[in-house]
């Protein structure tokens, strides 16, 4: 194994950090599944704080401003009993002309055991991922329009627990698939689970042209991507996107794009709805879709706070073992 | 690998320890199994006493050897209600060595609530003790012919072996 994948694993193939979900091999990710799962599973007692990372200090990293995503981070550390150091980067040492090198060596120097970072430059989680002290874990919460690692796995996460093994399924990404790093994620997090029928929908404009390398058929028109699919992935559309003249409106997107009830209906009578958040009603999704009976969207959110104490602690397992 | 106690030996054991479980109680605790030769004991036993089936509990997360020996998964937590109070749970493990399984057991629970009571019932009992934790009912001691490191197959047929010879 070589490139982004080799730096995040051990010689023996254990998960040292999270950098990306590119080459994760299907034994790993399925371990991290069951993982999640099982803790999943013990977040139903009244006391949801359990002890294994006691005494663990995980620093977040956010040089890329993230209230959800850092708040579920937070929220998976406390649980497992670690102490969170949040540095907002943007008001502190790098604004005052630090490198991130140089604010790397000191955090280290404070003893940290995890860092999670997120960057709007893809790749800055591999740079400090590459420099980083041997026994420190590095978890990739977002760069640029690259990687989000743990978005990905929760989809998986949800994907298996609410219609199995994602190898039979049919999913179906919506949207903006050029600059989210959510479907980049979750495209190989699905080709590491040999998934067979990956579907890309959206405007010529919002597709990627490197979809077909990765197994992915594109479909520019709704009513001929949607048909049968098990799994509906709506795509949050950005504001930004709109001035950068990639698209006319939200209302011709919607339009064309959103998910509404009688589209739903095109893929399979079972088929669930899934939306990293946050979602926008009436741009790509309806109101009657994103309340209805097939949105997942609020577990997901359930499912990444186990997610990431999945990695957490399978990070920092291996991190301590290597020591 | 060797085989510690045959499957018969573990059918004997077993039978022992249902009769002294199924002799203690009037009304049936809730049975809580610890993954994954605990579950088998505890669903045998709740079989073979006509109780409900045991809840299941994952201790991963209590272990106090993270530091060391890192992550260790067991299984899943299931069947647990919602809040622990006043209830009287049978603790069910297949072999007792240490103690420190129990003690992660007993931590998860007190993070359900306030228990009336804990009874353990252990199948194989390899002594080792570092906690000052004993078994209220106990299918067999091993002797010094157990005391190394075993574990139970199953679920079917159970059988109690050495994975290597230390």
């Amino acid at each position: 194994m070589h490139g982004p994948a080799a730096l995040q694993l051990t010689a023996d193939g254990r998960l040292k950090h999270l950098l990306t979900t590119e080459g994760l091999p299907k034994s790993l990710i399925t371990e991290l599944l069951d993982t999640a799962e099982s803790f999943l599973s013990s977040q139903g007692q009244p006391v949801k704080k359990v002890p294994l990372l006691r005494g663990k200090t995980v620093v977040n990293l956010f040089f890329e401003n993230s209230t959800r995503t850092r708040t579920t981070f937070d929220i998976a550390a406390h649980r497992l009993s670690a102490d969170v150091v949040t540095l907002d980067i943007r008001t502190s040492s790098t604004a005052k002309g630090e490198t991130l090198f140089d604010t790397l060596k000191n955090l280290e120097a404070m003893q940290a055991d995890l860092f999670v970072v997120r960057h709007s430059a893809g790749g800055a989680p591999f740079f400090i991922a590459n420099r980083v002290t041997p026994n420190i874990a590095v978890i990739n919460a977002g760069d640029g329009t690259h990687a989000h690692p743990t978005q990905g796995l929760l989809d998986l996460m949800t994907i298996r627990k609410h219609k199995g093994d994602p190898s039979n399924l049919s999913v179906a990404i919506v949207g903006d698939l050029k600059h989210s790093r959510v479907a980049r994620s979750l495209i190989h997090g699905l080709n590491g689970l040999g998934c067979q029928d990956i579907r890309a929908i959206g405007p010529g404009t919002l597709l990627p042209s490197d979809l077909p390398t990765l197994g992915v058929r594109t479909f520019h028109r709704l009513s001929d991507g949607l048909i049968g699919a098990d799994v509906v992935v709506l795509l949050r559309l950005q504001k930004e996107r709109m001035s950068s003249a990639l698209l006319p409106s939200e209302r011709e997107f919607f339009n064309l794009y959103g998910m509404t009830e009688e589209r739903l209906k095109m893929a399979d009578p079972e088929a669930i709805v899934m939306h990293p958040g946050p979602i926008n009603r009436g741009v790509e999704i309806s109101n009657e879709v994103a309340d209805g009976p097939q949105a997942v969207i609020l577990d997901q959110v359930t499912n990444g706070i186990a997610i990431r104490m999945a990695v957490m602690a399978m990070t920092i397992s291996t991190q301590q073992d290597q020591a | 690998m060797t085989e510690v106690r045959s499957a018969e030996a573990v059918s004997q054991a077993l039978n022992a320890l249902i009769g002294s479980v199924g002799a203690a109680y009037e009304e049936p605790p809730l049975v809580v199994g610890l993954h994954t030769g605990g579950v088998w004991i505890a669903e045998r036993l709740c079989q073979a006493l006509g109780w409900d089936a045991p809840a299941t509990l994952d201790i991963s997360l209590y272990r106090d050897d993270f530091d060391t020996t890192g992550l260790k998964r067991s299984g899943l937590t299931e069947g647990m209600p919602s809040q622990l109070n006043g209830d009287h749970i049978l603790l069910v493990d297949d072999v007792l060595y240490t103690g420190r399984t129990i003690r992660a057991a007993l931590n998860v629970l007190f993070d359900y609530g306030r228990p009336g009571s804990i009874d353990l019932a252990i199948l194989f009992d390899r002594g080792g003790r570092e906690l000052p934790i004993e078994p209220r009912f106990l299918g067999q001691a091993l002797g010094a012919d157990g005391t190394g490191r075993c574990k139970l197959t199953g679920p079917e047929p159970l059988v109690l072996i050495a994975p290597r010879s230390e």
